[in-house]
């Protein structure tokens, strides 16, 4: 089975500053996976390469079957091509209601003219509720996402993901802030994207991780330090040294 | 959500009521059409105004809902007046010739006609001979198709190579300056081919129409201003309500964000300036027949930064809020800088409002920047919180309210 994603050799520099390190990083169709890393590992700046926010210096990013490349594509033109992202601070549109957030972001055609037209039909509206059912926002739908708790907050970037049916979704810390309970029910939501599509989850929080219970790739100053299980990783020792032993 | 439009954008109804009002009152009590309470000169001015209401609705579709704030606007807005103009101007010195040739013993040629209408043009810059831009000037239809068409171009050029190499904020304020400047520094010129800094003159006067007279010549005007106004509401309104209207919104908002979603941000950057520029420039050629004059001074960069008040005064990012703001900032300033203001004395000074009016502006601009930035149109806001939900019944709307607002200007 070839890789979904597959990141091979890619450098990013600011400055001089190496912030990605020959990193190389492959992911399959339906995986979850956990990227964790110390403060400065580089973990958002790999999303950034992937979704075109950031040139790396060298290196390749190849993606579907068969594999074409992603560097040199606009942010927009690889989010159609399936790719999803959520932003480490939550980032929704609060000037508008929770409905409009996610009637945005359902896959539809995305050029001006096609949205001009757009009237939702009733499948959309249906889709929309069942969407916010998932995300436990039935109830807001009409309020504006500004006055949404900052857990809610995350939950409504998530099923925005979620609404453009992306093959592989990047989650950038998607438990920070949270309480307890909400953790729990976001490491839900994530599994059960991950049983249609790829996951990637970057993550600080070690329980938050172990209880996703899947493969955990170690970063640290802009390569990868180990991968495997979450037993496994724990136990590796320059792990311990950079990231758990502080 | 399947329900009509105007259903789900009452605000547009009550304008269009408001407006309906208003036009319907100017008439009954005009000078040609009425009871001749107001003057003619007035009803200019008011027609005027709601040609400048229109072209602050192409400024809050940019600005208010896209987040671009255009300080370039006025460049739009005046090449549609001279678009209309170069054709005015044409036919009308035509006709003058003609005239005047036909007392001569041979009939004239073409080309003495022409020669002639250039002579009479261009004779205040010392040409007489029709430089190419003037090149459809004999043609309503081909003019016309300029009105649109020019702006259009010309923001579409703009907007490409701005947005595609993401200028934006303060840099691209900085664009459509440089672009409102250029533009006007060029018609400055004599070998601009628009007459220097004469402009385009007597635009007032349509060709042929000579006998109908200017009272109704301006009701005309001002009808046509009221459905040109009414039209681009409902376009405009037509344009920011649905899922569009979302998109521009977040783009506004955190354009990075709308990218991430998959939308070609730039795309919708492009079509909304150019749409824009494309009403500002049918506001232009329906505001500079009322004027009867244009000159490159009306595309001064301070021009557009006054649009740009007008609408944050009005609040932007709500139509009706863009159309208040510049009914009611420039009556009052043609109110104050027209010498009516009574001068106010503060014991030994003397405030002379000519003078003083843009201080006041430029401080009313600060304080509701500071203090209300939803401008006059976040009042109606009070009085929807205040009432229940539930319209029905309920017969002073937002727009109905507009309207006192610009009657009490009257
Ligand atoms: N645009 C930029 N300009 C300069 N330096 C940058 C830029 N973006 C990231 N960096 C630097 O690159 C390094 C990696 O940053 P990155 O945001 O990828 O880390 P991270 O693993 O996501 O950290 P955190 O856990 O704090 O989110 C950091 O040292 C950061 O300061
Ligand atoms: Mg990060």
């Amino acid at each position: 089975m070839s890789a979904l994603l597959e990141v091979s050799g890619v450098s990013v520099s600011f400055d001089g500053f190496k912030a990605l390190n020959n990193l190389s990083f492959s992911i399959n169709e339906r995986e979850l996976r956990a990227v964790i890393g110390p403060n400065g590992a580089g973990k958002t700046t790999f999303m950034d390469v992937v979704t075109g926010k950031t040139r790396p210096d060298q290196g390749r990013v190849s993606w579907g079957e068969p594999p074409v490349s992603l560097l040199g594509r606009s942010e927009s033109a690889i989010a159609v091509a399936g790719i999803g992202r959520k932003f480490q601070r939550p980032t929704v549109f609060e000037d508008q209601s929770v409905a409009d957030n996610l009637m945005m972001a359902l896959k539809k055609p995305r050029g001006p003219l096609s949205v001009l037209l757009f009237r939702p039909a009733s499948e959309d509206l249906d889709r929309v509720a069942e969407l916010a059912d998932t995300i436990g926002l039935s109830t807001q739908l009409s309020r504006k996402a500004g006055e949404l708790s900052h857990g809610q907050k995350q939950w409504l970037e998530i099923g925005m993901l979620l609404a453009q049916e992306p093959r592989l979704l990047l989650v950038d810390e998607p438990a920070a802030g949270m309480t307890t309970a909400e953790r729990e029910k976001t490491t839900d939501l994530l599994r059960a994207a991950a049983q249609s599509r790829a996951v990637v989850v970057v993550e600080h929080d070690m329980d938050f991780v172990r209880r996703l219970d899947c493969r955990v790739t170690v970063l640290h100053e802009g390569s990868v330090l180990a991968e495997g299980s979450i037993d496994h990783v724990t136990r590796n020792e320059s792990v311990i040294e950079v990231y758990l032993g502080r | 959500m399947s329900r009509s439009f105007i259903a789900r954008n009452p605000s547009v109804l009550w304008f269009l009521l408001a407006l309906a009002v208003f036009t319907l009152g100017v008439t009954v009590l005009a000078e040609a059409t009425g009871l001749g309470l107001v003057s003619t000169s007035f009803v200019k001015t008011l027609g005027k105004t709601l040609c400048l209401c229109l072209v602050a609705i192409a400024m809050d579709l940019v600005w208010g809902y896209c987040g671009i704030l255009s300080l370039g606007h006025m460049a739009f807005f005046a090449i549609g007046g001279y678009a209309i103009g170069m054709w005015l101007m044409y036919a009308r010195t035509r006709l003058i010739v003609t005239e005047s040739l036909a007392a001569a013993p041979l009939p004239p040629t073409p080309d003495e006609i022409t020669d002639g209408i250039a002579a009479q043009i261009f004779g205040v810059v010392g040409a007489s001979e029709f430089p190419p831009i003037w090149a459809f000037a004999h043609s309503l239809p081909l003019q016309l198709a300029a009105v649109v068409l020019v702006p259009g171009l010309l923001a579409l050029v703009f907007s490409w190579f701005a947005f595609r190499s993401r200028v934006t904020g303060v840099y691209l304020s900085i664009l459509t300056q440089a672009m409102t400047l250029a533009l006007s520094l060029y018609l400055f010129q004599n070998d601009s081919g628009l007459r220097g800094n004469n402009g385009l003159s007597g635009l007032q006067n349509l060709p042929g129409l000579e006998a109908v007279g200017q009272p109704v010549l301006s009701m005309a005007f001002f009808w046509a201003s009221a459905l040109a106004l009414a039209a681009g509401y409902v376009l405009a309104s037509w344009v920011v309500s649905g899922k569009f209207g979302s998109v521009l919104r977040g783009i506004r908002d955190d354009e990075a964000r709308v990218r991430f979603l998959g939308y070609p941000v730039e795309t919708y950057k492009l079509f909304i300036f150019t749409l824009s520029a494309v009403i500002a420039g049918i506001a232009g050629a329906l505001y500079y027949p009322q004027a009867g004059i244009i000159n490159p001074a009306e595309l001064a960069p301070i021009a557009s930064i006054y649009l740009a008040v007008w609408v944050a005064i009005g609040g932007r990012g709500r139509l009706y809020g863009a159309v208040i703001g510049a009914a009611f900032v420039s009556l009052l300033s043609t109110w104050f800088t027209g010498g009516q203001a009574p001068d106010l004395v503060l014991g030994p000074v003397r405030i002379q409002w000519v003078d003083w009016w843009t201080v006041l502006l430029g401080l009313s601009f600060v304080a509701v920047t500071l203090f209300a930035p939803k401008g006059i149109g976040g009042l109606f806001d009070l009085v929807r919180l205040r009432r229940a939900p539930d319209r029905h019944g309920a017969d002073l709307g937002p727009d109905t309210g507009a309207l006192r607002e610009r009657e009490a200007e009257t």
